[in-house]
Formats: C-alpha cells, sequence, structure tokens
C-alpha cells in the first residue's frame, strides 16, 4: 500500500470509477433505448431502478442468492414497464405524465416494502479480478471487474446488432418510426411497445440491482440520487444507439471519478465545480456533436418528445 | 391546548403512532395527570447507522418511560415540511415538547412557529440557540463529539501502518471541521507525522459519491478511515472491503465490518432525552442552553474491535479516563492551520467547552484539503 502514484492516481481512478459507477447507467440507458426505439417515452425508469435495488436486495438477503435478487429486481423491473405500456396504450394517454407518475410510485413502494431491509447486510455480486498482471493495489483495486458490468457490455453489443440485423429488431424500429406503416405491415404498435417497455423495465430493474449488491452495496433511500434520470437523458446523448449508450456510460462514471481522485491527490480547491465535471462534459459533447440541419439524429419517429 | 386530557383524535393518533406498544398507557394516567407527548422529527430514514438512528435510539428510551406518548416522523425534509410536520405534532397529537433533530430545521422553521406557539417546547439539536435573539421556548442542545474524534484518532494513530489516515467528509461547516480536526490531533497525539486525507463529497447523503471518495482514500494510501455523512453505512463497508480499518461515527457500526472495526465516536441520545423528559415530567424547565461531552452522557465510544492492539487501548483508556475527568484541550498551542496561519500560540489551549471551536473554518497542519 505505500505506493504513491503521485499524479498517475487521477486516470487510475477514472478508469476504476468508470468501471464501477458506470453499471446502472448502462443498464437504464439500454432499456430506453429498446422502449423509445418502439415510439415511447418511458421517464419513470428512476422508479423501477430504486424499486429494483430494494426488490434485489431484499430478495437476495431472504434467499442468501445475489442473483436470485438479480432475477427479482429484472421480474420487478418488467412489472412496472409492463404497467407504464398497458396504460399507455389506451387512448390520448401522455406517456411522460404516466412515466412521472409511475417513477413516484416506484420510489414510494421501494420506501415503504424496504424499511425492513436497511439494516440486514445481503450478500454482495461476485466480482473478476482483471488486474492480476499488476503489483499496485490500485490497479487491481480499479479491475475488479463486476459480471453485471460484463453482461452489460455484451447487451449493448446484443440490441445493436439486434436492431440492426434480426427481424425483431426491425420490427420494432417500424413500430417507433411510423405507426401506419406498422400498420400497413399487420403489426400491433400498442403490443409492441407494450413489450418493448416490458423489456427496458427489467433492464432498469437489473441496473437498480446492481447498486444495492455490489456499488455502493447495500440499500438504503439515497442509493439512487438521480441516476436513473440522467440515464435517461444519456439516451439523446447517445442518439438511441446502444453502442455509443456504453460510451456514454462510461464517460460518465469516469467524470463522476474525477472529484473524489482530485482530491485525494491534494488538488482541493474547488471541489464543487469537479463534481459538475459530467455535466459540463455532457453539454460539451452535445454543443460539439449538435448540428442545425440535422437535429435529432437518430430519434424515432413517434416519440412523443419529436412529433 | 388541549383542555380535554384526551381528544378522540389524538387518543387514535397517538395509539396508531405507538402502533400496539402500550397504547392503552394514556387512559390509565389519564385519571391523575394527562400524559406528556413528545415529538421527534428526523430529517432520514430512523435506521440508517447513522445520524437519525442515534436519535430514534433515544426516542425509543423515551418511549419506555411512564406517563410519556412519543410521535415520530422521518424523512421530513428542511424546508415548510418540517413546520407542517411540527404544526400537526402540536394540533393533532397534543405534542407539548418537541425535538426536531436536523441543523437546517432551526432558521427560519422552528423560529417560525415557536412565537406562535408559547405553550411548546422547541428542542433543537445544534449549538445555535442565542440569549435575548430566540424565543425562550426554543433551546439548543448539542455533545462534544470532537472529543470521540480525537479517541477514533488516537486508536488509529497506533493502528495505521502507513501513516496516512483517510477522512469522508460531507459538508465544511464548523462540527464537520472540527471532527476531522479532532481525529488527526488525537492520531498525532501517538505520533507526530501521521497526516489525514479528506475528502468532501458536498452532500449529507450521497451513497455513490461516498463509495468513490472512499475509494480514492484507500487508492491514495490510507489505512484507517472514519466519516462524517448521515449514513456511515456505505462508507464502513466499501473501505472493510479495500482491507482498510474503520473508526465508526454517530452510531455503532461494529455490525457491518466486525473484523476491521476498530471504535467509534457515538452519540448517547437515550441518556440526554431521559432525562430532560423527565426534567418536564417533573415540572422543571429544560435550560435553553445544554450541552456534554463523554462525562455528561453525551457522547460514549464503540467497545474497542478485535484487532485493537494493547499499546492502542491503553492510551485510549489513559485519554478517555482523562476527558471523564472534564476539562480536556484537544486543541493545544502551538497549532498551525493547513494554509499556515497560526490559530494558537505557545501555551495557549482549546478546552471543551471553548465556544471558539464552533466557530471553526480550518484544516490544521496535517490535513490534507481544503474547506471550499
Amino acid at each position: 500500500m505505500e505506493s504513491d502514484l503521485g499524479l498517475w492516481a487521477i486516470p487510475i481512478a477514472m478508469l476504476g470509477g468508470a468501471i464501477r459507477v458506470s453499471t446502472p447507467f448502462l443498464f437504464v440507458s439500454l432499456g430506453e433505448v429498446l422502449t423509445e426505439r418502439s415510439g415511447r417515452i418511458n421517464l419513470g425508469l428512476e422508479g423501477t431502478l430504486v424499486f429494483g435495488a430494494m426488490s434485489g436486495y431484499a430478495v437476495a438477503f431472504l434467499t442468501g442468492n445475489a442473483w436470485a435478487g438479480v432475477g427479482a429486481a429484472a421480474i420487478c423491473g418488467a412489472l412496472f414497464g409492463l404497467l407504464h405500456g398497458l396504460i399507455c396504450s389506451l387512448p390520448r394517454v401522455n406517456d411522460i405524465a404516466v412515466g412521472i407518475a409511475l417513477m413516484l410510485l416506484g420510489m414510494g413502494l421501494a420506501f415503504f416494502f424496504g424499511k425492513p431491509f436497511i439494516q440486514p447486510v445481503a450478500p454482495d455480486l461476485p466480482s473478476i479480478s482483471f488486474g492480476w498482471w499488476s503489483d499496485l493495489p490500485q490497479v487491481r483495486a480499479a479491475l475488479q471487474v463486476n459480471v453485471l458490468f460484463l453482461i452489460g457490455i455484451v447487451a449493448a453489443v446484443a440490441l445493436w446488432w439486434m436492431f440492426r440485423a434480426t427481424k425483431v429488431g426491425l420490427v420494432i424500429r417500424v413500430v417507433g418510426d411510423s405507426t401506419d406503416a406498422a400498420r400497413a405491415m399487420g403489426l400491433s404498435p400498442p403490443l409492441i411497445r407494450t413489450l418493448a417497455t416490458a423489456a427496458g423495465g427489467a433492464f432498469a430493474g437489473v441496473g437498480g440491482a446492481y447498486l444495492s449488491l455490489f456499488y455502493p452495496g447495500s440499500w438504503n433511500e439515497g442509493i439512487s440520487s438521480g441516476q436513473g434520470l440522467m440515464a435517461v437523458a444519456l439516451v439523446i446523448f447517445a442518439r438511441w444507439n446502444p453502442i455509443y449508450c456504453f460510451w456514454a456510460a462510461i464517460l460518465f462514471g469516469a467524470a463522476g471519478a474525477l472529484g473524489p481522485a482530485l482530491q485525494s491527490v491534494g488538488v482541493s480547491t474547488g471541489y464543487y465545480l469537479f463534481y459538475a465535471a459530467p455535466y459540463v462534459l455532457t453539454l460539451g459533447v452535445l454543443i460539439a456533436t449538435s448540428s442545425p440541419t440535422r437535429a435529432m439524429t437518430g430519434a424515432p419517429g413517434e416519440l412523443s418528445i419529436t412529433k | 391546548m388541549t383542555s380535554l386530557p384526551f381528544s378522540r383524535r389524538s387518543f387514535l393518533k397517538g395509539s396508531a403512532a405507538l402502533a400496539g406498544a402500550s397504547a392503552f398507557a394514556g387512559p390509565a394516567f389519564a385519571d391523575s395527570h394527562s400524559p406528556l407527548t413528545v415529538g421527534f422529527i428526523y430529517v432520514g430514514p430512523k435506521d440508517d447507522f447513522g445520524y437519525n438512528q442515534a436519535h430514534a435510539e433515544g426516542a425509543a428510551a423515551v418511549k419506555a418511560m411512564e406517563g410519556v406518548i412519543v410521535v415520530e416522523e422521518e424523512n421530513v425534509a428542511e424546508t415548510v415540511d418540517v413546520q407542517n410536520s411540527m404544526e400537526s405534532m402540536i394540533n393533532f397529537d397534543g405534542a407539548s415538547l418537541i425535538f426536531p433533530t436536523s441543523f437546517g430545521y432551526f432558521d427560519p422553521h422552528i423560529l417560525e412557529l415557536a412565537p406562535r406557539y408559547p405553550d411548546v417546547r422547541f428542542q433543537h439539536a445544534a449549538g445555535l440557540w442565542q440569549e435575548g435573539v430566540h424565543p425562550a421556548n426554543v433551546g439548543s442542545y448539542f455533545g462534544y463529539i470532537g472529543l470521540g474524534q480525537y479517541l477514533n484518532g488516537i486508536v488509529a494513530g497506533h493502528m495505521s501502518a502507513t501513516k496516512k489516515l483517510g477522512f469522508v467528509a460531507a459538508k465544511p461547516i464548523p462540527q464537520v471541521l472540527q471532527n476531522i480536526n479532532s481525529y488527526l490531533l488525537g492520531a498525532r497525539s501517538v505520533d507526530p507525522s501521521i497526516t489525514c486525507q479528506v475528502i468532501f463529497t458536498g452532500e449529507w447523503s450521497l451513497a455513490v459519491k461516498e463509495a468513490e471518495a472512499t475509494n480514492a482514500l484507500a487508492d491514495a494510501g490510507c489505512d484507517v478511515i472514519t466519516c462524517h455523512v448521515d449514513g456511515p453505512k456505505v462508507v464502513m463497508e466499501t473501505a472493510a472491503g479495500r482491507d482498510c480499518f474503520v473508526c465508526g461515527y454517530h452510531a455503532d457500526q461494529s455490525p457491518l465490518a466486525p473484523e476491521k472495526y476498530l471504535t467509534g465516536a457515538e452519540w448517547n441520545w437515550p441518556g440526554v432525552y431521559t432525562r430532560m423528559v423527565q426534567t418536564v415530567l417533573d415540572g422543571g424547565t429544560i435550560d435553553n442552553f445544554d450541552r456534554g461531552g463523554l462525562a455528561e452522557g453525551y457522547i460514549k465510544m464503540s467497545p474497542l474491535g478485535p484487532a485493537v492492539t494493547d499499546a492502542a487501548r491503553n492510551q485510549f483508556e489513559a485519554v478517555k479516563a482523562e476527558m471523564m475527568a472534564g476539562g480536556f484541550a484537544a486543541y493545544q498551542g502551538p497549532l498551525m492551520d493547513n494554509a499556515g496561519n497560526q490559530i494558537l500560540g505557545e501555551g495557549e489551549a482549546f478546552v471543551e467547552t471553548d465556544i471558539a471551536l464552533e466557530s471553526m473554518d480550518y484544516l490544521v497542519d496535517g490535513v490534507i484539503g481544503s474547506t471550499s
């Protein structure tokens, strides 16, 4: 532990932060990409994330198996998504308003049912050590990679491939881009959107389980601090592309680690400013990639914000 | 306020709040004298392994007293919400003694309500009440928990191999700065070469940022970590996961890291709250300005953990005994802050009761960090 890395500590901390913090962002934004590509916005994923964190922790504690917790979180997330999808299938229902209602419902239910689970300690998800080649404890700690992070990478690539090359992906894209075209093809847009929202909810639930079962690894009412909402915004940042979602989540995680890392090497003045780094970075990238001629590139045609 | 010993509404609400636990104790006392209703308000969940849990343990002790009904509300924001909570406790539950336990409840919320309810006593947990400035039915109480952090520092100083300690702090307010400084000074009483790295998260409760800060401290080589945030659970678990020793704060966190937990600075609210409530039951008045340390039973230390060495234990017990005798001075000159300004000259000292400690706005020499 005596090794003093000097300024090298910062990139190592950012790498570690990217791997540790990005997973919930990744899962929620992948879920939201799936939902939005089908033409709906589910703003309720913050509530789903918190409920997933609670249900995952509770089930992991009761069964003693962290993976059972992840499964329960996915099922609960899917149920929330299903509820959103079914309500929005009714005529003249605004998906954004329903999403906000479900966000509050999800958090309220999670706080209510989560009361008895704040004190107990549930088992953690396993992680794989990729730092065996290094003698530095900092590097070894940074490269403790959780299995869910790896699953997230696989899921991002799989979703990208699905949208590009499979029939299911094509069906979701058609429904998302034009309700009329989908109807003409004999598809049922409400059904497909509902299924896509339910699957998106399951992703968000798993993201929540990561929060409570791995990092920070405990259930309490402030566990999410708005990460679900930020992840929904990341989808626009990532232009509705699952691969970009991965990079956006990594960027957010790394930028979030900057504040503590700078303080730990002695750069301590102005830490409130460093904590704003992820948001400044987001604004910067959005401005840099924006174009007056092709606004909202990649946005599905049926989204209520683009119509 | 209420002429009847029991309005139907207050009885229903009171018994609901008690959830069956001695709900019928009330009517038995109504014959002789009406029971005292005491309200407790917390800013977070009351089982957070931290600040709020410490207060809730005090409330539980009051609940066990005879002739007292306790009403509690948790997760009350430091906004107009707390005024609504206090008013409903007063008007619906008949509370005549209220403990709003969070720092930000005082100004303007308690100060707004106190003149309107002169028969209700508002007891606020922080040292903010001033004679002549604030209403007479408002009181302040707080403990010298910095001394607990000094004792934490003594054990940490003995146990640290890297001679670098870590501190995860929420905001640079005087109470937090005093804890950081006391922790380092305790460690320096063991070995003057020890330093303490502090990381501010900027908020009282931010789980992910607290975990990141703890990891950053471990990466920087800190091997004994403590904190001042509302719920220390995340810091304790993350630090123990990185093979660091931990010192607790607010409440006993030893179940979270049984092998790595050294000791902890805890509030001892059960003793303080039962004493205050007993004063009211006996017809007396609580002092507007009430403070204390180890000797007065305001704070206590967690039992020493299994890893603590004999040398650490001996010094810990010796200094604790000195503190029990009263007048202990953790801050002794010559003392510089970490920006090079002199705080105390040769021969000067701040004893535990010194009011100058309550406006602390510096980090002492040896703390790596900045207040802004």
